[in-house]
């Protein structure tokens, strides 16, 4: 116990410092790259970007700390963004929002309930989820793509309130209320408790697998509204939507130093993880790298994150 | 049992005591064959057959994998850059065996990049592969502009249309694959260290058994299984495309659980994981009979799979 108390903040310092380190090199060498990168029009690109995944990050961080996963994300957030734009290119965005919401909610649900309840392991359950979730999106759009919102709409993704775009405002103040929330309350610091040893958490009297299923409705309804703020901001919606998003929340996940057997981590990791990304897909654009390699930079960045932080523990004991 | 009887028994002493598979796919097939009278057809069940021999090559691997206590996220990237690789050699006039070989070395070293980081850095297997998924299904749109391949050689389609003494190549490499894999995990040493590695490797890495390096041969196995699975899939498009096998993962993972492989403890098998795969292959072969629409397939199979596995799931609990 004792030891384990010693050797964390080691590792949380190897966290920071490599981060950082890696955070600053990207920003020096972008700035020698391009002449454009420094440019408050491009920081409010790369911002913008951030925040997205950020959105899209954060419920999954949650899950992760629990010791468990959820694959669908990238699923529900392209239902709901399917859900949402049938019901606002029809008029009714308040209908809109709800439907994406409320898929939303029904999958992380359903995910929570197979994985606390049922005993699936949640890699099977949300991986399952995602071809349920994904085959919905496909049902309801017929390959179809809808575009064209309300204007008022489109200011969650696209608006500004002075300098700072509305989706930089929301990723904030989600950021700030998971931070205290994993903090400051009972359910918070469950959560690591659980992702810490599951078994001592349950005996010390935690509703483990109420918790369990409100992170993954958590999850699932922060992904579909990711979802709603991605088509506010691409003004379109397909089937398709969200799918390559899955790799890039679990990498933001991973580069903040969540730590993907549970119990260790944090939003505000996940945060800086995700302002990461957005500078490296930033700078993949500006140096007209095709998009198709940009999977694989976040292929190699989730393998070097992972690798480097469990070379670090094992070096440690 | 006289030793006749013994020996006669011996290929299936190790067909597990029936799986939530074949209750599955006794469901299916009645479904299916009340509800359309072509499903029984000669040319249906033979055009199953077909349509399972990929999944069932992917789904031998996916089971030593799970045995483990794994997961190989990435077979489908892997299979389809294999046949993307060696449709871009054949389409510039490459030859047969050379193509082939790159394909079967890719999936290979796929699979130990897969093995390498799972069993020598310690990194949980989903991420591991997740990553290795994104990077080979990332190399396979970039060699290709996200295009399909065409303007095979017709040599290609033989590894799909071709037979040997009147059975398909598909069924016989299926066939082939599934003893060879047979004889690995009941006849082998490696077999044992499989069971053995999800039953408790600690004891094993005690007993002196170099656990790591069979646990990279395990990753590679089913990357070459997954590069020689699609020669069938390329063939039977007549073309390779980038995206050809995104998914087919997940029905190899269906495939295998339902066939009564468990993540815990090295439980299960390759005879579950063949009745397994028939059921998953039957759904989907049903589901486009009746005629319903593509779109909803992707749903449904996932909701059936889903709802299978929790049953198994509580059923084995209870």
């Amino acid at each position: 116990m004792i030891a384990a108390v010693q050797r964390m903040p080691a590792e949380v310092l190897f966290v920071v410092f490599t981060r950082t380190a890696f955070l600053a090199a990207l920003v020096v060498l972008l700035a020698i790259v391009s002449p454009h990168f420094l440019t408050t029009d491009n920081m409010v690109i790369v911002l913008r970007q951030a925040a997205l995944q950020f959105l899209m990050a954060s419920g999954l961080t949650l899950v992760v700390l629990t010791g468990g996963i959820d694959l669908s994300i990238g699923a529900v957030l392209g239902l709901g963004a399917c859900l949402g734009a049938g019901f606002i290119a029809s008029g009714s965005v308040l209908m809109g929002v709800a439907a994406a919401l409320g898929a939303g909610l029904a999958c992380g649900l359903v995910n929570g309930a197979l994985v606390a309840y049922v005993g699936i392991p949640a890699f099977i359950a949300t991986y399952g989820m995602l071809w349920v979730a994904h085959g919905l999106g496909y049902v309801f759009m017929k390959g179809e793509v809808i575009h064209g919102f309300p204007a008022a709409f489109r200011t969650l993704g696209a608006g500004f309130v002075g300098a700072i775009p509305v989706p930089v405002l929301i990723g904030a103040g989600i950021l700030i209320v998971l931070h205290v929330v994993l903090h400051l309350t009972r359910f918070g610091r469950a959560l690591y408790a659980i992702g810490g040893n599951a078994v001592a958490a349950k005996l010390s009297g935690m509703p483990t697998k109420r918790f369990l299923v409100t992170v993954y409705a958590l999850s699932g309804v922060l992904a579909a509204f990711a979802g709603l703020v991605v088509i506010a901001r691409v003004n379109a919606a397909d089937s398709g939507t969200g799918e390559e998003l899955l790799l890039t929340a679990i990498a933001a996940v991973c580069l903040g130093g969540t730590s993907l057997f549970g119990g260790a981590g944090g939003v505000v990791g996940t945060a800086i993880g995700s302002l990461i990304l957005a500078l490296v897909v930033n700078g993949m654009n500006m140096l007209s790298i095709a998009t198709f390699w940009q999977a694989f930079a976040m292929g190699v960045i989730v393998i070097l994150a992972v690798l480097a932080d469990v070379s670090f523990k094992r070096r440690m004991q | 049992m006289t030793a006749a009887a013994r020996a006669l028994r011996a290929p299936f002493a190790r067909v597990p005591e029936l799986p939530g598979a074949a209750f599955l796919l006794a469901l299916l097939a009645a479904g299916f064959a009340l509800a359309h009278p072509e499903f029984l057809s000669a040319r249906n069940l033979s055009n199953i057959a077909l349509q399972c021999a990929a999944l069932i090559i992917v789904s031998l691997g996916m089971t030593l994998v799970i045995l483990t206590e794994g997961i190989d996220l990435s077979a489908g990237a892997v299979l389809g850059l294999c046949g993307v690789v060696m449709g871009l050699l054949l389409a510039s006039h490459g030859s047969l065996p050379v193509a082939i070989g790159a394909a079967v070395l890719i999936g290979v070293v796929a699979g130990c990049c897969n093995g390498a980081l799972v069993a020598y850095a310690g990194m949980p297997p989903f991420i591991v592969t997740l990553g290795v998924y994104g990077i080979a299904q990332s190399l396979a749109m970039v060699l290709t502009q996200g295009n399909s391949v065409t303007g095979l050689p017709p040599a290609v389609r033989w590894f799909n249309e071709g037979d040997l003494a009147g059975v398909p190549v598909p069924i016989l490499a299926m066939v082939a694959l599934f003893a060879l894999t047979w004889v690995l995990l009941y006849r082998t040493r490696f077999g044992r260290y499989v069971f053995a590695i999800g039953g408790n490797r600690r004891a094993l890495e005690l007993a002196g058994v170099r656990v790591r390096a069979w646990l990279v041969a395990v990753y590679a196995f089913a990357g070459l299984l997954a590069a020689l699975a699609s020669f069938i899939m390329t063939a039977r498009m007549n073309a390779a495309h980038p995206t050809i096998a995104i998914g087919l993962e997940f029905d190899a993972i269906a495939a295998v659980i339902l066939g009564g492989t468990s993540f815990e403890k090295g439980n299960g098998g390759i005879w579950g994981t063949l009745v397994g795969a028939l059921a998953v292959a039957v759904l989907r072969n049903g589901l486009n009979l009746v005629g319903l629409s593509t779109e909803w397939q992707v749903a449904v199979v996932g909701l059936v799979i889903v709802s299978a596995v929790a049953l198994d799931a509580l059923r084995n609990r209870a």
